[in-house]
Order: C-alpha cells, then structure tokens, then sequence
C-alpha cells in the first residue's frame, strides 16, 4: 500500500484508455500537457485561482492545476480537445464563442468553455446572474465576459 | 514540491489504521484544494499523504426529522445544490456555493473544508516572512503588517489570521456536531469545540488529534432553517474570501417577534465565531431596521482593528443587519 515512487494509474482521457506511471506529486494539468501533449488545456496560475485548466472528470469541471493526477484512477477525464463531434465539427458552445466574441487571445478559452458546458449541464443558467455566478471561477484578462455570458446563455437556450 | 509516500486505504478501519501507525506530520488528502495547494507552495511537507477522498460510505446526505447528516466526503457542490438543503436550511446552501468556485466545490470536501487552512498571505508566502503558524517562534508578520484582511476577534500577539471558511460558520450557528473516528472508535465534537484561536501557539487550529477522521457532519433539525441567510461581503461579487460574513437564522413570530435567533460571523475572526451577545439582544425583539442594527453594533462592539481593517467593524455591523433583515424576510415567508 505504501507508494514512494511511481504510481499505476489507468483511466481515460478523451475516451481513449490511458495508463501511466504517476509520481503523486504530478499534477493531472502537467500530465495532461506535458505527458499526453494535450496543450489545449492552459496553465494559468497554477494555484486554482483562474480557471484555464478547467477539465471535467466524470462529468463533473474541477480545476486539473490542483488535481493530484493519482486520484482519477479509474476515471473518464474530458478535456477541450474531446468536445468537438466525432465528425470533428465545433460543439454549437464553441460556435458560440465564436459567434458572440467570447474571446480576444483566447488563452482562458478552453477552461471557458469546460466551464460554460458543465454550467449548462448543471442546470445553474436559469439568467445571466446565475451564469456570472457560476462561471464566476474563470477568469478572463481580455474581458470578454459579455460574450461569454451570452454564449453560455444562446447554447443553454439551443438546448446544446 | 516536496516526495512524500502514497496511501490509498480502501476502508474507513484501514485509514485509521494507517493513521495511527504514520510517521509524524502524515497528512490526509481529500479534495486536496487546500493541501495540495499549500504543497505546491512549500508550506506544507507532509512525508506520507493518506488519500480519502474516495472513500466508500463517506459521502451520503440524509434528510432527517431530527438532524440532518452530511458524509464527511460530501462534495460542496453536491451538498449546497441538494434540494431539501435548498429550501429549508437556505443559509447552509448558501455558506457553499457562496464560497470558492463551482469547479473547487466539485472537488472540495464539506469535511476537509472545515480544516482549511487561512489565506494570510504571510503564511502562504514562505520563509521571506516570519510566521508563528508556519514556523513556530519565528513572530507575526501581520501585526503591523498589512492586515486588511486579518481578524478583527480571536487575535493573540503571535497570530491574527483569519479563519477562512464559510460552511462553518453556518454549521456554528446551527449548532452542529463533527463526528469523527479514531483507534479508539468514534467520538462526537460540537463545531464550536473544533477550532481553536491562535493563543500561543498558532500552529494549532484544532481539536482533532493526528489519527483521527472526520466521517461525519450533523445538524440538528429546527424550525429556524427556513429563516436563515449566509450573507457574504467581498471585494468582488463573487469567488472571493468574505471580508465580512454572517450566518442567521431565526423564527418570528405573527407579530414579527424573534424566538430562535442563532448568529455567527465569519471572514473576521481567528476561527468561526459566534455571537452570543447579539443572539440575545435581539430575541424577543421586534424584527425592525433599528433592531438589525443594534444587532450588528452588540455583534462588533468587542472588535479590535489593527492598522488597515478597522473598517470592516463597520462593515461587519452592516453585513449582520442585512443578514438579520435577509433571514427575516425568509421566516415569515
């Protein structure tokens, strides 16, 4: 039971099974990034404080800066680059960032949209308040919030 | 960051077992947002990390006639959106989702949170600054420092951090109870017998001994839940620490009299802080403005500001009067 190096750990990324030796302290960010080339998921603080790393691990958004990666053994972790359609074509949220100009460098855009698909999920987007509210955990240096907020809003309301 | 070994116990037993059998400093990893965190930064170097957070049995939320009870490994998300929390202790659903962000209370747990550690930003910035919390002996660079942030009650010449949580603070006023197991079985700690106030020794923030767990939250049931608020005033609408926070909650009567009144205060004091003074003041009181008032002037009146903070005893005494006001609409609702 005791693990002082590397830890087996299987789960999937994206739907595709993955198993890797973890030292505990990785991070599921870096692993994401730096193990499995996934760079759409950004680093921005790395502290929990911004967002840009916001992934979803069965189903749910956590923030993978402060997700010691041993602990999704045996997870489903979706990242930016597993919600396209399998024909690759832009989820209708990611058409709507583009649609409502969510986005000015776009380096808080993909934790913007990990967040913005399970607030909608949630149910938490009954107006734009509770949007604001729920997305409060992304941040965004452009300030493009009006759009983002409207983005979430317009695909919440498509049904997406 | 510094190596540590990795435990994952399957059972509540063994993660007691590996408790009691761990080397000194052996911490226990939940949803990890607090000690993850602080590893990251260096401030905390556990040699041995116990790993709880998915735990079997740890996680169920029951509803009862009598008491409400929360598994320690409750997320904060799932807890602060359960429907009956919702409508009958709103003051409890609002200490969650009022606090941190929607993706840290997915991972957060509504029993490592009540163990946060403060957000002083001398303690989280290392050895550059001396900090009794971090480093025993080494002195308090937030006594004539920039204490904007730090506590206005609880206070002692080596620390005046400020407890952060909220969820406490509701689960102080509503008189809860943390169950927690160690080798020699479960015993029960009233919340307001958990935290600590720096004293002499500000490395100490609670009542647990090492090999303990916490496996549960319980709340007794009362009428008073319907009448309650959390509110919380910071620098930003939202995702951010309070500056000042009150937990009501309370029963009126026709004549929008007080009978139940339990208050409690956060974001400015060394651990949750309840105000018993104030409770009493405005029971058996007519709910007026005036009276939510005086509520708030009883609930700072022993308050001692430092350099930068001494505004937030006025803030204080306006966020316990909203909250009064918030908590009274609901009860007569």
């Amino acid at each position: 039971m005791v693990m002082n190096e590397a830890v087996e750990v299987s789960c999937t990324v994206n739907g595709r099974e993955v198993s890797l030796a973890l030292d505990p302290r990785e991070s599921l960010l870096d692993v994401l990034r730096e193990r499995l080339a996934l760079t759409g998921t950004k680093k921005g603080c790395d502290q929990g404080h911004c967002g840009a790393c916001t992934v979803h691990v069965d189903g749910r958004r956590v923030v993978s800066c402060l997700t010691p990666a041993v602990q999704v053994g045996g997870q489903a972790v979706t990242t930016i680059e597993g919600v396209a359609g399998a024909d690759g074509g832009l989820h209708p949220l990611q058409q709507a960032f583009i649609d409502n100009d969510a986005l000015q460098c776009g380096y808080c855009t993909p934790g913007q949209i990990m967040s913005g698909l399970a607030c909608i999920w949630e149910g938490h987007t009954c107006d734009d308040d509770q949007i604001r509210e729920y997305l409060s955990g992304n941040l965004c240096r452009c300030g493009a919030y009006v759009g983002i907020v409207a983005a979430v809003a317009q695909t919440a309301r498509d049904g997406a | 960051m510094r190596s540590f070994a990795y435990l994952v116990p399957e059972s509540v037993g063994a993660a007691v077992d590996a408790l009691g059998s761990a080397r000194p400093g052996t911490k226990i990893l939940a949803g990890g947002t607090t000690l993850y965190d602080l590893m990251k930064l260096g401030i905390e170097t556990p040699p041995v990390v116990i790993d709880v957070h998915r735990l079997p049995g740890m996680s169920g939320i029951e509803i009862g006639a009598d008491e409400l009870s929360f598994g320690a490994g409750a997320r904060m998300a799932d807890v602060a959106d359960h429907p009956e929390v919702r409508a009958n202790y709103p003051g409890l659903s609002e200490s969650l989702w009022r606090a941190a962000s929607q993706q840290l209370r997915n991972m957060a747990t509504i029993g490592g949170n009540l163990l946060q550690r403060t957000r002083c930003a001398y303690f989280r910035g290392g050895p550059e600054f001396p900090c009794n919390k971090r480093e025993p002996g080494s002195g308090c660079a937030a006594i004539g420092g920039h204490d904007r942030a730090h506590a206005l009650f609880g206070g002692s010449d080596a620390c005046i951090a400020t407890y952060p949580g909220d969820w406490a603070i509701a689960l102080l006023a509503f008189d809860a109870v943390v169950d927690v197991v160690g080798p020699h079985g479960e015993r029960a700690v009233p919340l307001a017998e958990l935290h600590v106030e720096p004293g002499k020794d500000p490395s100490r923030e609670h009542t647990l001994a090492a090999d303990e767990l916490i496996v549960r939250i319980r709340v007794p049931a009362t009428k008073a839940g319907r009448g309650s608020t959390y509110h919380k005033i910071r620098d930003r609408e939202s995702y951010a620490f309070a500056l000042a926070s009150a937990a009501v909650a309370l029963t009126l009567d026709d004549q929008g009299v007080v009978g139940e009144c339990r208050i409690a205060l956060g974001g400015v004091a060394t651990r949750p802080w309840r105000a018993a003074a104030a409770e009493q003041s405005l029971t058996g009181q007519r709910l007026t403005p005036e009276a939510a008032r005086r509520t708030g002037e009883i609930a700072f009146a022993q308050a001692r500001p430092g350099h930068q903070n001494g505004f937030r005893v006025e803030l204080g005494i306006r966020t316990v009067a909203d909250a009064v006001r918030i908590a009274g609409k609901r009860a007569s609702r």
